[in-house]
């Protein structure tokens, strides 16, 4: 490990996680490492957020939006069947019913309404599972902006049912076939899109990333996540819970699940990154256990990089977790220890993905699958019989049936329900 | 002005005090280093050199390089795949360069200067007898701890500006950027578009009132015809992607005398008289 590697991340926290010294920074995490051609939109959004989050018309529209168009709030579901098979008392925090079937339209909305304050007609978008683009391509339907979504080739394969929504919703899908053709391809993608149409286009990250202000903004529109559970576990559970439990990969969902339990220290807050094939087997996307400190997609955090810098291709069974970064914050919650960060296997999720189906009549998205399998498996080791817990449902598996399906080689019966009289 | 145990600013100083002398515009050329191969990579660095390249970039490539458009992606790519690392990388520069008196400038991204910690990066530029760095990701705000770095090194860290910079950033800019100031030429990635020319007027006009540090315009500049009207109006052009694509565009063999020859070509663009 050189002078630049993780060990230098563990350092005493000097400041509290949500009080970063300098702007834009999350301890030695977060920056704005980007081309100077970016400088100006980066500023221009930061003053944008800044103005609109103190002004009460955008936050009741925001607000309104949300409650009317968005399904918010969002239930808080007691898991019974869950729950004892466990050891655990689990809630859910059902983001999979919201509209477009994720969270991803927390931000979304938000990042919208600040495209049209800004005056600009055009958004583009990065996305891996497709849930992120097709938040955008639906917000872009609604406020009738010009929208462009980067996406691996090999994730529009995998998540081929989003592409379609995109389309019909009027985005302009670009299948990416550089790299690794997942997305961390994408994101360059889109920023080269952004590099050269910077003047009448808002790059609307989806995850807590990026250049400052993304992870601080992202975080801000996806807090109500956390907002909305603390008010619910207190009416329905009474108190605090033990832990709240999120999948990571990028982190908006986990951030948004943490963000209004981050100074309440007996609140455990535990993300679950997807470690692929196992940790330390080379086929992971379990940034935060395997990464070192390193620039990625205009930010310091904790990467997969080599000696030399160059990226390492992430692996992961979910499109939406493949990726070899991780949100500034998220690094510098792990490097205090404040966050608890674990690694979920490809086959952890898909007895988690399963085992929700089969109790709960719960199709869960792969991403979140991840933090169902692990808590199945080691939950009550790590957190102690009986310990209440909320995990953020991020998002539901429509997407994922297909694939989950092959990879898992599960024999589920399609073949005997499609069959035709012909074939047989 | 020939004193080859120069470093750093004072070589590119010279190298653009030279072009000056002879009332023409200093020529940059970028080539990633190690494509195609080893051997062709050094054969057209040297190419690029005798056939009167005032100032060399010498691409050390990244697997993410967001500024890049598909010619330099591919380059970088290809060396990547072929496990040719960052210390011969700095060999084929080094072994092309030294003993000339054209200055070399590294152009990487920031994650592999950190990545290597920017001391040990620094080092190892100045070792290779580079004289500057170029890190397209790396804003001058960002910059402080590189650019004590390269300082004890004798390294230039040649900053980029763009049309959409504020005044404050133009300021910061002028004030930190040694060797030249590398003026966007277009709102773009490398080697897609052609230079917008109001626009780089104007910005070259905004930072000449700021400084006297050379002003070169890269990004853009596609051709012989772009590369004459750049001359025109700015101390320096910088020429990358067309570069490349003569040595991918045909016989790997036949690659440094396809450089000399674009490189020939530009130079004769390069006078303003």
């Amino acid at each position: 490990m050189s002078a630049t590697g993780m060990t230098d991340t563990h350092a005493p926290a000097e400041a509290p996680a949500s009080a970063p010294a300098r702007e834009g920074y999350f301890g030695p995490f977060g920056g704005q490492f980007v081309p100077e051609s970016l400088s100006g939109a980066l500023s221009e959004l930061t003053e944008a957020w800044r103005t609109a989050s103190q002004d009460p018309d955008f936050m009741a529209e925001l607000d309104h939006l949300r409650r009317t168009y968005g399904g918010r709030p969002t239930p808080l579901y007691r898991a019974d069947r869950l729950s004892a098979e466990a050891g655990l008392e689990v809630w859910l925090k059902r983001e999979d019913l919201a509209h477009t079937g994720s969270h991803k339209l927390n931000n979304v909305v938000g990042q919208a309404l600040l495209t049209k304050r800004m005056g600009k007609p055009r958004v583009i978008a990065e996305t891996g599972a497709g849930q992120h683009g097709v938040a955008t391509a639906t917000a872009a339907a609604l406020f009738g902006l010009e929208c462009t979504v980067y996406m691996g080739a090999e994730d529009c394969r995998r998540q081929r049912l989003n592409v379609v929504r995109m389309q019909l919703l009027g985005a302009e899908v670009v299948p990416v076939e550089s790299g690794t053709r997942t997305l961390k391809d994408a994101i360059n993608e889109a920023m080269r899109d952004w590099v050269t149409n910077v003047a009448t286009t808002h790059y609307l990250i989806g995850s807590a990333m990026g250049p400052h202000p993304f992870p601080t903004l992202v975080r801000e529109l996806q807090k109500i996540i956390s907002i909305e559970m603390r008010a619910q576990f207190a009416a329905q559970a009474g108190g605090l819970p033990d832990a709240v439990i999120a999948c990571v990969g990028g982190g908006s969902n986990a951030i948004g699940a943490f963000a209004d339990w981050i100074e309440e220290p007996t609140v455990r807050l535990l993300g679950v990154e997807a470690a692929g094939d196992g940790i330390g087997s080379g086929r992971s996307a379990a940034t935060l256990s395997e990464g070192r400190e390193a620039v990625l997609h205009g930010s310091r955090s904790i990467v997969l990089v080599d000696d030399e810098g160059q990226v390492c291709p992430a692996h992961s069974v979910s499109a939406g977790l493949d990726y070899p970064g991780v949100g500034p914050e998220h690094a510098w919650l792990a490097s205090t220890g404040r966050g608890e960060y674990v690694g979920a296997t490809d086959d952890d999720a898909l007895y988690g993905f399963r085992r929700t189906c089969e109790l709960e009549g719960i199709i869960p998205a792969l991403e979140p699958a991840h933090a169902v399998g692990w808590l199945l498996r080691h939950g009550r080791d790590h957190l102690g019989e009986g310990a209440r817990i909320v995990l953020n449902m991020s998002g539901r598996g429509d997407k994922d049936v297909d694939e989950v399906v092959r990879v898992a080689g599960w024999d589920v019966g399609v073949e005997r329900a499609f069959r035709t009289d012909a074939s047989e | 002005m020939s004193d080859v145990s120069a470093r750093g600013s004072d070589r590119i100083a010279a190298a653009f005090a030279r072009a000056a002398d002879e009332d023409r515009a200093a020529l940059i050329v970028y080539l990633t280093a190690g494509y195609p191969d080893p051997a062709i990579s050094r054969a057209c660095l040297r190419a690029a050199v005798e056939a009167g390249a005032d100032i060399v970039e010498v691409g050390l490539p990244f697997s993410d390089p967001i500024m890049d458009g598909p010619v330099i992606q591919a380059a970088n790519q290809t060396v990547l795949d072929a496990g040719i690392g960052l210390g011969e990388q700095l060999a084929i520069a080094r072994e092309a360069l030294n003993g000339t008196e054209v200055p070399g400038v590294a152009m990487t991204y920031v994650t592999v200067a950190d990545t290597r910690g920017y001391a040990r990066f620094a080092t190892d530029c100045a070792d290779a007898g580079l004289d500057g760095v170029i890190l397209p990701d790396l804003p001058v705000t960002e910059s402080d701890a590189w650019r004590a770095a390269a300082g004890e090194h004798g390294l230039a860290t040649v900053f980029l500006a763009s049309s959409v910079s504020t005044p404050d950033r133009l300021d910061a800019i002028a004030g930190a950027s040694a060797g030249w100031i590398y003026a966007i030429g277009l709102l773009g990635v490398t080697g897609v578009d052609a230079v917008d020319d109001a626009p780089t007027r104007e910005l070259v006009a905004r930072l000449r009132e700021r400084t006297d540090t050379p002003i070169a315009v890269g990004i853009g500049v596609r051709d012989r015809a772009t590369a004459q009207e750049v001359a025109t109006f700015a101390d320096g052009v910088i020429v990358g992607s067309a570069l490349l694509r003569a040595v991918a565009d045909g016989e790997p063999a036949g690659a440094p005398e396809r450089v000399r020859a674009l490189v020939s070509d530009l130079r004769a663009g390069m006078s303003r008289a």
